[in-house]
């Protein structure tokens, strides 16, 4: 099992991701101005301000030749993991449906949060059980999620968490087809106990046991 | 030609920037305001202008959640 984290100028969480990525197979980063996926079975879109986030989140990053190369990989059925800013770059990108708007209070928000995993069948959840709760960070200014449209809802913030003020407290999605995940908290900051959860690593696991190893 | 590109949050989307001014008016003594949004404005000079709505849908705005409009400058 083969990992690529993609690294934007501003990404600020690809190395946590890289270590998280470690756990559970190889893991390479992925640089946005080549062409090249490096043969990974699996790609993550980790946090930070990707080309600076000024004119919109993730608005310049879905142009990257990288990510050009992560839409076709998406497309074909591969695995890809968006975490907080790489949520929003994929949003933007079309990989995912909805958009990421500014949280309720429109202040940053920084602080461990449950989550319910509310669809366990995705190429990033099969490691966990529906219903199980997850306690992870979140560090965002722009996380409430929004969608015209019904969507394929994967996590929900439990009672009275919701840190962003998202309809029906929403903090990740799927595509239709389940390989493509997208989450506002950060799974890469809570994969070893020193960080107070592991419980992060259960979505890298659920990606390494796709590919059966 | 030099054009401005007026970028709003969409009709019916929460707007907690909209509401902060609109709270904030009152204290001041300005009574009444009401549906106040706040967008941004992107004034560019462009070789073409038949490319700008192109350009607005696939970079300066994002349809899904906002609206666009685009004002001829010259």
């Amino acid at each position: 099992m083969k990992l690529g984290v993609v690294q934007f100028p501003g990404s600020c969480d690809e190395v946590d991701a890289l270590k998280a990525c470690e756990r559970v197979g190889d893991a390479v980063l992925l640089w946005h101005g080549e062409h090249d996926l490096k043969g990974v079975d699996a790609v993550v879109v980790p946090g930070g301000f990707s080309y600076g986030d000024y004119l919109r989140v993730g608005a310049i990053a879905r142009f990257s030749p990288v990510m050009q190369e992560v839409a076709a990989f998406a497309r074909d059925g591969g695995p890809v993991l968006g975490i907080c800013n790489g949520f929003q770059v994929l949003c933007e990108a079309g990989l995912l449906p909805g958009a990421l708007l500014p949280n309720q209070s429109l202040r940053f928000v920084c602080r461990q949060v449950g989550i319910e995993v509310v669809d366990a069948e995705t190429s990033f959840t099969r490691a966990c059980a529906r219903g199980e709760e997850l306690s992870i960070p979140v560090k965002h200014t722009t996380g409430r999620y929004y969608s015209p449209d019904p969507v394929r809802v994967v996590f929900r913030y439990t009672q009275g968490v919701n840190p962003n003020g998202s309809p029906e407290d929403i903090a990740g999605v799927a595509n239709e087809a389940g390989n493509v995940v997208g989450l506002m908290p950060h799974p890469e900051h809570a994969v070893d106990l020193l960080h107070g959860s592991e419980d992060g690593l259960k979505l890298f696991a659920s990606v390494a046991e796709l590919a059966g190893v | 030609m030099r054009a401005r590109v007026l970028v709003r949050p969409k009709a019916g989307i929460l707007d907690p920037q909209g509401i902060t001014i609109e709270r904030a008016l009152p204290a001041l003594g300005f009574e009444g305001v009401e549906n106040v949004h706040v967008g941004r404005v992107i004034e560019l000079d462009v070789p073409d202008e038949g490319e700008l709505r192109d350009m607005c849908e696939k970079l300066l705005a994002n349809p899904l959640i906002e609206d666009y409009e685009i004002q001829p400058l010259s």
